[in-house]
């Protein structure tokens, strides 16, 4: 009993670690341009079918092929912004973040239908010759591919942080987030950092979906819940910190499986565990709106 | 240096700016006075590209700003300072030094004008690690100076640097200012504190309500009696 509650907290981390790596990339974009891109999901569930497709047609090992799921999220990301997002950049906060949330939810039904046309209903999931490998540990079972893609999320998130308090780029980017006014007058084009948390966000979507494809499985329909997670993720850990945000998915994770295991002993049923992900969402926002790890300043 | 043309500007569809004109040449010090709500700060943004006026040029060294994005003004050698400094207080004192510099050509000499600007306000030196959010409202103004002047600018535009400051602080600011441009770098400041703008300044424009209404150097300002019974209160004194 205690070792099958063990095992699906562990699962829990697991999950949550995608969690928190699809929460970074929309949180990053929305701290950044106040752009609330609700088709983050569909841009994941692209980056899925990047991969699936590249090791069905081709056999191009899953995690090898991450740097084209990255690319093909970068240009997706960039199309879209370019053509819709940035005519949404003067706008004042509020009805940027409204008219974002219109067009991103027209964006997620463009891309969840030609998904569906193109790629048909049916759900998929990578199945390398080593997918199905586990180590045991204290009578824990860790799916090989799982672990590793918990390592690589939190690879990314690292090197996200870095390239945020490091580099110059990421100090522009994180000006921009303070104040863009000021921000410009030190010469930041800010058009250009906006376009590129944009795409740096899509390009994180499409990595957390290449790893969702061959940890889990992946569906046309996969990118509302997965934006919707997202968000919950992303008011859970607190805007403006990265670390807080991936910390965010992971105890979302952990929630979700605690909840199912309880659930089911309990003899329900394991839809419980998508409700306390929503349950979670508003005790955040009743008792502490800025997050389990954001500060109240700004 | 810097040429104002009967600009015209609009905040939607209200008129701010009514056909001003006005110039800056090189290695002046000029200041802007008058009342709250005349347009002194919207004249800067139409300078910095902030804002783009209806009408009417801006030029810089012979070359027209109307069409230029504010983050290329930044480049031609053009700094503003937002009233208030807004630094990043997220950021250590450093960090937004450092991106003071962020135009290519500053970024070359970054190290080299950090220095200088540790010279200018050694206080910064000392806060260079904390947070700029911790800092008191006279370390930030200075912080929000040195970020500009590390870009390098020929010209440098400062909205209302004393506003906020104990009394001590404003002539030290003053001074400060007037240190600047003996340096080298031109400025154009704009304060309502008119008699101490006055005092450091070469020349002077008065504007209200939009319109430049006054210009001289600082002495025959201050004999104007509208400037003086508005401004410095002598009327009533």
């Amino acid at each position: 009993m205690l070792e099958a509650f063990a095992q699906n907290l562990v699962y829990g981390v697991l999950i949550g670690a995608l969690y928190g790596l699809a929460a970074v990339g929309l949180s990053l974009v929305f701290g950044v341009t106040k752009f609330l891109n609700v088709a983050h999901g569909e841009f994941l569930m692209v980056g899925g079918y990047a991969s699936f497709w590249l090791f069905t047609l081709w056999q191009v090992d899953p995690f090898v092929s991450l740097p084209a799921a990255i690319v093909s999220l970068l240009v997706l990301g960039a199309v879209f912004y370019q053509a819709l997002f940035s005519r949404m950049v003067k706008l004042t906060e509020g009805v940027k973040i409204q008219n974002t949330l219109l067009i991103g939810f027209g964006v997620s039904l463009i891309l969840q239908n030609l998904a569906l046309k193109l790629w048909t209903a049916d759900t998929r999931s990578i199945t390398t010759a080593y997918s199905g490998q586990v180590f045991n540990f204290l009578g824990i079972r860790f799916p090989l591919v799982r672990v590793a893609s918990l390592l690589i999320a939190l690879v990314l998130v690292i090197a996200l942080q870095l390239f945020l308090r490091r580099t110059y780029t990421g100090k522009a980017l994180r000006a921009t987030v303070e104040n863009w006014e000021a921000a410009t007058l030190m010469g930041i084009d800010i058009h250009r950092v906006y376009l590129l948390s944009f795409v740096m966000g899509a390009a994180l979507a499409g990595v957390a979906g290449a790893l969702v494809g061959v940890g889990y499985s992946i569906e046309p329909g996969m990118g509302m819940s997965w934006t919707l997670k997202s968000l919950v993720v992303m008011v859970l850990g607190g805007l403006g910190s990265i670390t807080g945000t991936f910390v965010g998915g992971i105890i979302l994770g952990l929630t979700e499986s605690a909840t199912g295991f309880i659930a089911l002993m309990a003899g329900g049923g394991l839809t419980y565990k998508e409700v306390v992900g929503l349950v979670l969402f508003l005790l955040v926002l009743v008792f502490r709106p800025e997050g389990l790890f954001g500060s109240k300043e700004g | 240096m810097l040429k104002l043309d009967t600009i015209n500007a609009f905040y939607a569809d209200l008129q701010a700016l009514w056909g001003i004109s006005f110039e800056v040449n090189a290695g002046e010090l000029v200041a802007l006075v008058g009342p709250n709500g005349a347009g002194k700060t919207t004249t800067l943004r139409i300078i910095s590209g902030l804002l783009k006026p209806q009408s009417g040029t801006v030029t810089f060294d012979g070359k027209t700003l109307n069409t230029e994005p504010a983050h290329k003004i930044v480049e031609l050698g053009l700094c503003q300072v937002l009233e208030g400094g807004k630094v990043f207080t997220g950021m250590s004192v450093l960090e937004n030094l450092e991106l003071g510099a962020f135009v290519p050509q500053a970024r070359q000499v970054k190290n080299q004008t950090l220095k200088h600007v540790y010279e200018i306000f050694p206080r910064l030196a000392e806060r260079k690690n904390q947070r700029a959010g911790t800092l008191s409202g006279g370390e930030r103004q200075m912080l929000a100076i040195g970020r500009a002047l590390m870009s390098k600018p020929k010209l440098l535009m400062l909205d209302e640097p004393s506003f906020g400051l104990a009394p001590i602080l404003v002539d030290q600011m003053f001074q400060m200012i007037n240190e600047i441009n003996k340096q080298g770098t031109t400025v154009l400041l704009v304060e309502q504190n008119v008699r101490a703008s006055i005092d450091i300044a070469h020349r002077a424009y008065v504007i209200e309500n939009g319109r430049i209404v006054g210009h001289g150097s600082g002495e025959q300002l201050l004999s104007f009696e509208s400037v003086r019974s508005a401004y410095l209160g002598d009327s009533h004194a």
